[in-house]
């Protein structure tokens, strides 16, 4: 809360007193300037030219300078400057490029003193000189700049930008130079004396610079805004304009107003779509400083009610009002914002940021046990006098998770050894399911011989087909050996199912138990998440799924009833149970378990039998095997559950091998979901080529146009440096081969090696059958080059 | 299997399109084996082909039909001297090759004045190579604006941008919003072109029975794309809210964005297809003839417009009467620039003039004698074919006024389209002011005019017959510069393309050359969809506000 009594000792005359408050105009306004004294403000627009003056409480309504039976094209205001210097004058710049001025002081009710109508095209600005009376500037669409000495009747002097349109002219504050600021995106900066050329000109921004406004105290600081939108800072005081600041704002930048005795805050407002003004402090480029929601429509004009005063603000807009607003009731962006930051890291790290106050006042937490590491880091940012804002000092928390370093690289070598198409659909799950066994992920290999048996369509599979793959099954070593007492294991893991789960939660990427401290990672969790009601969730697909499977076994019960069970299916099964070493499992055991006590005519079916004659009895009740589709509902849960655990990989490769089979079964922008999350972790561990097969093999819109994107390769010449046009292997402009084979001399057309040292290089396979000889560059700069 | 066979075809043109010599040969090899395996197929042509060699021969000379188009377009000398060579070979074989109908790419100019794709420039060259390497053709389009490179460059880059880069409607909906735009003209010849594309990047064929048969969100862009093509100014935020909050067939402001560019950008594009007369592409119907030359010369669009042989002498007699026609212009434009501060119109007299051009440019008559039924095959792309222009101009409704000062392109338009459908606002802004700042300095015979003057009006008088008035221009200007075979002229283009005619093009500006006569092409063409855009933004943004 800023103090009042400040305001009045930095007023010279009278004091400034008012609340936020605002009057209806009869048309929009385009530009807005009030008179020295601060108690009067113009209003100028295409159809409005009015004079308010300011009271305690209200606008009040004291000229309309709008007269005549048809008001012209004159009136027609583009923008309004009132003189600081004497209060009964005026300057409008009309949209059919007149320039007036208005006296107040005349008697007649038509106030218009001078016209000028120099200018061909609309003009966009008119300003007057801060201390000399009767020097005008304007500057117009036709890309000139002109002077008016208002004592005559044609301008003195005029100044051609050499480029386009004008946006805006901003007299200096103590001297006799003036900035102008183009379409082209330049600024130009012109001594008043000298019409025949700029001083300077500097390029701003990209595309029309709209606006520009020279710092009040900090003489050499010029704020320019443009389409861009930026707001940019210029030291001009050097001999090359310098960006000393620069504003990203959210919409192109239309006004641009330093406020009045702070040395880094300035005001803004923008051309379209955002409403608001803000006012930035410049050294915080990121949160505005205050903003003013007020408006409806884009506000066109704001300006300080008193040179000296940063508290009242002014401003018209496009929704025909006009407002007064008091600095103390904006709002303050800053409150709202939320310093506290979570990220997760690629091998599952958990990085938190947040006020320190928040940190320190939880000083109940436990320390960590045993593996995970906590790594309290302090930034203090030094404390600036000037500054208003609020102190946040932040302190940043990484939690690693677990000793074991590699523990992502089950991830890697699976993403690197699935085979997700090129062969049919049994051969994928049997090699999926070798692949994740072997990387000791026993569920998810179970997983995939499930989905090889439930969509193998038994109808038109052959035989063969299957018996083929079961004994390939059957091989295995890991399948050979089992014991019977695992159904202690799996209450074991559904037991520990209950506090794991705050684990799952904590990190999505890795998931791994066994670790002593569980519960105190729950209860950290607790503190931080506040909520494990998605881990409830999870209990939830399991029990469904169990519901699921139960169904499924009673109608099929009748039917399979009719030949005996293989003993070895149990064992088999139990022996794939067995590995309590990751939390995915338990959905697998809880799903599992009713069917281990209860149901055991659905054994066959989800289990490699390995007796051949066994498979040769069922062969015709398979033929009678429920449709593929009936399993759709279970497996959308299982890959939902799957990803749900983060384990996003396994979703995006069941749902890419099924195919056809499945994909129709859950909605769209869940897959894409999936799939950009799974594309994501793949590019983040540089596994460039499977993610872009996984980008292929997609079948989603959204994410196959992944690899049409940014397919433009721009390359320069070898020799002389420049952008190669694309006219083939010849630079245009030093007409010699790029990218020739310092083995062969040929150009290389295709895979280009070079060393980082000298930069020669060449044909791949050259440059490694040279480097085999020699370790000395092949084109003889005598480098010793090194290729990684 | 039609499909698997279809998508190789697809692949086979493609390769052509490479920069490097090698892959375009071996492409080639590819073609001429296929060739000649599917003419083995047909066997014999004297025996009446049975019902299955009808498919097999239908596709041959679809391929065949390509052939002849590469021949002449390719960009490749290599490619197009192979293709000629092919189908020599096919024709000493006893098939039948197709030839090319018309006479070169456009209609109104002659073959020889427009730039040989054999005989140009490097700069010209590469931006041919380009466009072929993107669309693996190179249309008769490109080949008239080739009279104007730098401008090639910017039209083709935002057009490639608009239908194959990063945006947020699929491609297939890009080039059918092409087709619905240029169908509302009664374009064929860019209705044809589209067609293809739409089915190359897998759009439904069922979708081009009729926009009924298109999904429902497509079908609510008809109300705008009528709207806009037509009566742009009767565009209100009501009509976007429609589109925007449609429930599960709403589209997204970026998506609508999109759309409404590329409306705009296919209507102009209509208007410079036939205000230059652009014949159909030769590998597409009506491009090419499998019949022998003895039958008509006519296109059957030529004869529908009244132009045949019968205007050939027309030249010579415009010759005489509009002798000097270049040097009066000249004349006026350097009073005006003289005269300019000496005769200060009255506020009142400006606002007058403006709006005595905007009425009379209501009643320039286009052609209205001829009423021109839109054939079947394309008004199935709109509904309400009967909905054009005239059908205002002669109830004389009026068309309110838009200030150009308060909703222009440079501050506004410009903002909300880079916003929701990024770098699309930039590749506009350069292409409308390549447009408008083209200029060689060079008037007919002469040589260092400034044609800004000229220029402006041309841009000034399209925007004013949409309503969109500068407060700082002169609306007297046109009346000293545009005459009235030239007002007729951009009053058909613009407001109804389909039913320009030779006639019209061969009547203005008679001694100036056909590069100059496409240069104002290009102007009306931009300007057309500046003012269109201008309104559909406009709209948008009040829906936003």
């Amino acid at each position: 809360m800023e103090k009042m009594s400040r305001v009045t000792t930095a007023l010279s005359s009278n004091t400034i007193s008012g609340k936020t408050m605002f009057c209806h105009l009869d048309a929009p306004a385009n530009a807005i300037s009030v008179c020295r004294d601060a108690s009067q403000v113009v209003v100028a627009g295409r159809n409005i030219f009015k004079i308010y003056t300011i009271e305690e409480e209200q606008f009040v309504e004291k000229l309309n300078l709008r007269v005549g039976r048809k008001p012209s094209l004159n009136f027609s205001c583009a923008d309004v400057m009132w003189h600081q210097m004497e209060e009964n004058l005026l300057a409008t710049a009309a949209t059919n490029g007149a320039v007036v001025t208005w006296n107040l002081g005349k008697p007649s009710r038509n106030k218009q003193d001078q016209l000028f109508t120099e200018h061909k095209r609309t003009v966009n600005k008119v300003c007057f000189h801060p201390t000399e009376v009767y020097m005008l500037l304007s500057g117009s669409q036709d890309g000139l700049m002109k002077c008016f000495d208002l004592r005559k009747k044609e301008s003195v002097s005029t100044f051609s930008g050499q480029s386009e349109s004008v946006r805006d002219v901003q007299f200096s504050m103590k001297d006799f130079t003036f900035a102008a600021s183009f379409e082209n995106g330049n600024v130009q900066l012109w001594d008043i004396r000298r019409p025949d050329r700029y001083e300077r000109m500097f390029t701003a921004h990209t595309g029309p610079v709209f606006c520009c406004d020279w710092h009040p105290d900090d003489r050499g600081w010029l704020a320019t805004g443009g389409r861009d939108k930026m707001v940019k800072v210029w030291d001009m005081t050097t001999n090359r304009a310098k960006e000393i600041y620069c504003v990203q704002t959210i919409a192109s930048v239309a006004r641009v107003k330093w406020r009045p005795e702070k040395r880094f805050h300035l005001a803004t407002c923008s051309m379209m779509v955002d409403h608001n003004i803000y006012v930035w402090d410049i050294r915080r480029p990121f949160i505005p400083f205050a903003t003013f929601e007020e408006h409806k429509d884009v506000t066109t004009g704001i300006v300080w009610r008193h040179q000296h005063d940063p508290y009242f603000l002014l401003s018209g807009s496009k929704d025909s009002t006009l407002y007064q607003h008091m600095f103390k009731d904006a709002t303050r962006p800053v409150d709202k914002a939320n310093p506290e930051g979570l990220c997760f890291g690629l091998m599952g790290d958990l990085a938190f940021a947040a006020k320190e106050s928040l940190i320190n006042s939880d000083t109940n937490r436990k320390p960590y046990p045993g593996g995970d590491r906590r790594n309290p880091l302090f930034f203090f940012k030094k404390t600036d006098p000037t500054e208003q804002f609020a102190h946040v000092s932040s302190a940043l928390t990484i939690y690693q998770t677990g000793l074991d370093s590699n523990h992502m690289d089950w991830f890697v070598s699976t993403a690197q050894r699935y085979l997700l198409t090129g062969k049919p659909f049994a051969e994928l799950c049997d090699h999926n399911a070798k692949v994740a066994r072997e990387l000791k992920r026993p569920q998810v290999s179970t997983t995939w011989t499930m989905l090889r048996i439930m969509f193998s369509d038994p109808a038109n599979l052959p035989a063969a087909g299957l018996n083929h793959s079961l004994s390939k099954l059957g091989s295995l070593p890991l399948m050979n050996s089992f014991s019977l007492k695992e159904m202690g294991s799996v209450l074991a893991s559904e037991s520990r199912l209950e506090r794991g789960k705050g684990d799952s939660r904590q990190d999505n990427i890795h998931l791994e138990t066994g670790n002593s401290h569980i519960s105190n990672n729950n209860e950290e969790n607790e503190e931080t998440e506040g909520s494990d009601g998605p881990a409830e969730c999870m209990f939830g697909d399991a029990e469904l799924d169990d519901d699921d499977l139960y169904s499924m076994d009673h109608e099929n019960q009748a039917e399979e009833q009719e030949y005996t069970l293989p003993q070895e299916g149990f064992q088999l099964r139990h022996e794939i149970v067995d590995n309590p070493s990751a939390p995915e499992h338990f959905q697998q055991d809880k799903a599992d378990s009713p069917h281990v006590s209860g149901n055991e005519a659905e054994v066959p079916c989800l289990t490699p039998i390995e007796s051949f004659s066994l498979i040769s009895i069922s062969q015709p009740l398979f033929t009678h095997h429920l449709p593929a589709s009936f399993f759709c509902p279970i497996v959308r849960e299982m890959l939902s559950y799957y990803a749900e655990q983060g384990d996003v990989q396994m979703a995006v490769s069941v749902l890419i091998v099924l195919g056809e089979k499945i994909r129709k079964e859950i909605d769209d922008l869940t897959q894409e979901h999936w799939y950009m999350s799974y594309i994501d972790m793949l590019q983040r561990f540089e596994l460039w080529n499977v993610s872009n097969e996984v980008i292929k093999l997609s079948t989603c819109s959204a994410i196959t146009c992944l690899n049409q994107t940014s397919t433009t390769l721009h390359i320069n010449c070898s020799n002389c440096k420049r952008p190669m046009s694309s006219k083939g292997w010849m630079c245009d402009r030093c007409h010699q081969c790029a990218s020739i084979c310092a083995v062969c001399h040929h150009v290389v057309k295709g895979l280009f090696v070079w060393c980082q040292g000298c930069s020669h290089g060449g044909h791949l396979e050259h440059i490694m059958n040279w480097l085999k000889s020699s370790a000395h560059c092949p084109a003889g700069c005598g480098h010793m080059c090194e290729y990684t | 299997m039609m499909e698997v066979q279809d998508q190789e075809s697809l692949g086979r043109w493609d390769r052509l399109g490479s920069r490097d010599l090698s892959t375009r040969l071996e492409a080639m090899e590819i073609i001429s084996q296929e060739v000649t395996r599917k003419v083995e197929a047909i066997g014999p042509l004297t025996s009446s082909p049975p019902a299955t060699g009808t498919v097999l021969s239908s596709d041959l000379n679809d391929i065949l039909a390509h052939l002849l188009m590469l021949s002449k377009r390719c960009p490749f000398e290599d490619v197009r001297e192979r293709c000629i060579q092919l189908l020599q070979e096919v024709q000493d074989l006893g098939v039948r090759i197709p030839r090319p109908l018309g006479n070169g790419p456009s209609r109104f100019i002659p073959e020889k004045e427009i730039l040989q794709v054999s005989k140009v420039d490097s700069r010209t060259q590469s931006i041919f190579e380009d466009a072929f390497a993107a669309l693996g053709r190179l249309d008769n389009i490109s080949l008239v604006m080739g009279f104007h490179p730098q401008y090639l460059e910017s039209f083709l880059r935002t057009q490639h941008y608009l239908l194959q880069m990063d945006g947020p409607l699929p491609l297939h909906y890009r080039h059918y919003i092409g087709i619905m735009a240029a169908a509302r003209h009664q374009c064929s010849y860019l209705v044809n072109l589209h067609v293809n594309d739409f089915l190359q990047v897998g759009g439904d064929a069922k979708w081009l029975n009729g926009l009924g048969e298109a999904p429902q969100k497509l079908q609510q862009l008809g109300e705008l794309n009528k709207i806009l093509a037509h009566r742009p100014w009767l565009i209100t935020k009501e009509h976007m809210e429609a589109l925007l909050k449609a429930e599960e067939h709403s589209w997204s402001l970026a998506e609508l964005i999109h759309a409404v560019v590329l409306l705009t950008h296919y209507h102009s594009l209509a208007s410079f297809t036939f205000g230059c007369g652009i014949t159909p592409e030769i590998h597409c119907d009506g491009g090419h003839t499998f019949r022998p030359p003895s039958l008509s010369q006519y296109c059957v669009c030529d004869i529908a417009n009244g132009n045949g042989h019968a205007n050939l002498h027309d030249d010579q007699l415009g010759d005489q009467d509009m002798c000097g026609e270049v040097e009066v212009l000249m004349e006026r434009m350097k009073q005006l620039q003289e005269c300019r501060d000496d005769e200060e119109a009255s506020q009142e007299e400006m606002a007058t003039r403006f709006e005595r051009e905007k009425t009379e440019s209501m009643l320039v008559v286009t052609s209205e004698d001829e009423e021109c039924v839109p054939s079947r095959d394309i008004s199935r792309h709109f509904e309400d074919p009967s909905y054009g222009y005239k059908d205002f101009s002669r109830r004389g409704e009026h068309v309110p006024t838009f200030r150009a000062q308060d909703y222009s392109w440079e501050d506004h338009g410009y903002s909300l389209v880079n916003r929701l459908y990024p770098d699309v606002g930039q590749m506009l802004d350069e292409k409308f002011q390549m447009a408008y700042n083209l200029t060689y300095n060079t008037m007919a015979t002469h040589k260092d005019v400034d044609t800004s003057m000229l220029r402006r009006a041309i841009w000034n008088y399209i925007h004013c017959m949409f309503g969109i008035r500068y407060d700082d221009y002169d609306y007297g200007e046109i009346n000293q510069l545009l005459d009235r075979s030239f007002k007729i002229y951009i009053k058909t283009m613009v407001c109804s393309p389909e039913k320009t005619t030779k006639r019209m093009y061969e009547s203005f500006w008679r001694q100036f050359q056909h590069s100059e006569k496409v240069h104002v092409n290009l102007l009306l063409m931009e300007a057309r969809m500046q003012a269109e855009l201008l309104y559909a933004l406009r709209a948008i943004t009040r829906y936003m506000t």
